[in-house]
């Protein structure tokens, strides 16, 4: 018995291996659940175990990791998932949606275009779809296996006679490749479209559910709706007030208990890279000048 | 050319259970039951508690595997098909389209915490029904058929009165103008005015779509407005067939007419 008292990314090889045969399982079966036998990992539910999983078992000493937590770099969550690979894995990490080959997120897909190549690892609390229609999981199992769907348009019938449209803003439901029908994790339903035909693979970890399921690159993936009323992506109708981008999935944020507010880009590093391109809002503080004292 | 076909279909039995059997080891709860029911026919199975009413009504919607015997149903296409050699899946699409199962607990056979208007669309939307507008006409005018005020369609089941709430069930299950409906004691816990109320619209409803139904009760007024033929069951077994007028006003085995003498002169 010499084995290191370390491995590599945290997880020992036997574990990564159980995880990489379920992801396989996954991309094989777009969209479908696949079971797995989850660890217990070095934070709480809630925080990412799913996510973290699934990013040790496919992290390699060349990769580039960006984590993002509802869009942003540098939360908590975030950081210290990042700095949690740098140490037990000793790769390099990045903010860099472009640069990064594997981005753990949670909550959000970034703004700039996904090149092939990449994998982004979603967080996952509940994957099931049907969950709070039916607390069965056997017979919610039985429904995904023979595709019977007609309950998931229950939720939307009954936001629609609620509120007059689907007022589902995050975890719309979606099918994916024309069969199973998957909740993407609480990313905002601006973020939908993305998910379909996207050249990056997508795998999504739930781990208090130890649920692994997957969206290969360029996979059709349509959001549910109802013929008369259609799925519609919701943002803030402003722009960025830092970077004046008119077309990015936007942040509210309270300024003083005035009702004032601001509407900034979610994703920090598109944010940031537009800024440095130039691109200013109405919030961008002005060049930086020396103020006299006294 | 289309009477004709339509008459030559009421002369093929829609169900045929045929020595159907079902034992917990050595409790036998449903012993050798065989008849046959024609479309737009109304069978009551009455008997008292733990004669194997239940039991008999699960096999017959394929809720309950039997011990002996089976089950043949006609289907759409016209071909009788044993239940037993139909997948899951088809046998669950049975069960939402040409199939009705009203509960005696209508919180069991609705969903309480959604609206009443996703409540009926629920099986629509099962097959495929996209469009929001139609669902929520065909909901609304099956509301009014069962008499509930259309204002509450946007109600939670949960609000509403025993009686509604089964006549919401009703509404549920022939949304899709099923063929044949399985009712386990529909007026159950209802008080009488309510139940009479019920059994009229269900009269009503029986007639007017030409439904055939299986009515399990242990409510001889039941049987008597709403059935065509009666099955007696004591013990598993059934003890005295035939039409309900007759079984009734002229029962033949001693426990049917202690059954009978048993329910007070009105």
């Amino acid at each position: 018995m010499n084995a290191p008292a370390y491995n590599f990314a945290y997880l020992d090889e036997q574990t990564k291996r159980m995880i990489r045969r379920a992801i396989l399982k996954a991309v094989a079966i777009p969209g479908y659940q696949v079971p797995f036998a989850s660890r217990e990992m070095p934070m709480p539910y809630g925080w990412g175990t799913g996510g973290v999983q699934v990013t040790a078992a496919i992290l390699g000493p060349d990769d580039v990791l960006k984590v993002i937590d509802q869009g942003s770099d540098d939360t908590t969550n975030a950081i210290s998932i990042r700095k949690f690979f740098a140490k037990t894995a000793g790769v390099a990490t990045t903010t860099a949606t472009t640069e990064a080959t594997v981005i753990q997120t949670r909550h959000r897909i970034p703004e700039a275009p996904l090149h092939a190549g990449q994998v982004l690892v979603y967080q996952v609390p509940i994957p099931e779809p049907l969950r709070f229609l039916e607390p069965r999981e056997t017979e919610t199992r039985r429904m995904h296996a023979l595709a019977e769907y007609g309950l998931i348009h229950v939720k939307l019938y009954e936001d629609i006679a609620r509120f007059g449209h689907i007022a589902t803003s995050y975890a719309y439901p979606v099918k994916v490749n024309a069969r199973y029908v998957m909740d993407p994790s609480p990313t905002p339903k601006f973020d939908n479209p993305k998910m379909g035909n996207c050249p990056a693979l997508q795998l999504f970890g739930a781990g208090r559910e130890k649920r692994i399921y997957a969206i290969p690159p360029h996979t059709t993936v349509v959001s549910l709706d109802f013929e008369d009323h259609p799925f519609t992506p919701y943002r803030f109708d402003a722009p960025c007030a830092l970077c004046g981008a008119g077309d990015a999935y936007l942040d509210e944020i309270v300024t003083d208990d005035n009702g004032s507010r601001m509407f900034v880009c979610s994703d920090t590093d598109y944010c940031e890279s537009r800024q440095a391109a130039g691109h200013r809002g109405s919030e961008s503080a002005a060049p930086h000048k020396e103020r006299a004292h006294g | 050319m289309a009477d004709v076909q339509r008459e030559t279909q009421c002369d093929q039995p829609l169900l045929v259970a045929e020595g159907l059997s079902k034992s917990y080891g050595r409790l036998a709860a449903c012993r050798d039951v065989s008849f046959t029911l024609y479309p737009g026919e109304v069978l009551a199975i009455v008997g008292e508690s733990g004669s194997g009413k239940t039991t008999l009504l699960q096999m017959l919607s394929a809720q309950l595997a039997s011990s002996a015997g089976h089950v043949s149903y006609r289907m759409r296409d016209g071909v009788l098909r044993d239940l037993n050699s139909l997948g899951e899946a088809e046998r669950r699409f049975l069960f939402r389209t040409d199939w009705g199962y009203v509960h005696q607990d209508p919180a069991q056979g609705l969903r309480m915490a959604v609206s009443a208007g996703a409540n009926v669309g629920e099986r629509l939307m099962a097959v495929g029904w996209s469009h929001y507008g139609r669902i929520r006409d065909a909901a609304s005018s099956w509301l009014e058929r069962v008499e509930i005020d259309t204002a509450r369609i946007d109600d939670a089941p949960r609000t509403y009165s025993g009686g509604m709430r089964q006549r919401l069930q009703i509404a549920r299950n022939l949304v899709t103008e099923p063929r044949l409906v399985f009712m386990d004691e529909p007026t159950g816990g209802l008080d009488v005015s309510v139940q009479a109320r019920l059994l009229d619209l269900m009269r009503n409803l029986v007639s007017e779509l030409g439904l055939a139904a299986i009515v399990v009760t242990h409510d001889l007024a039941v049987a008597r407005l709403l059935s065509h033929r009666v099955m007696v069951m004591k013990g598993g077994e059934v003890i005295e067939t035939g039409l309900t007028d007759q079984v009734l006003d002229d029962p033949h085995e001693p426990y049917t007419q202690l059954l009978v003498s048993s329910i007070l002169p009105p």
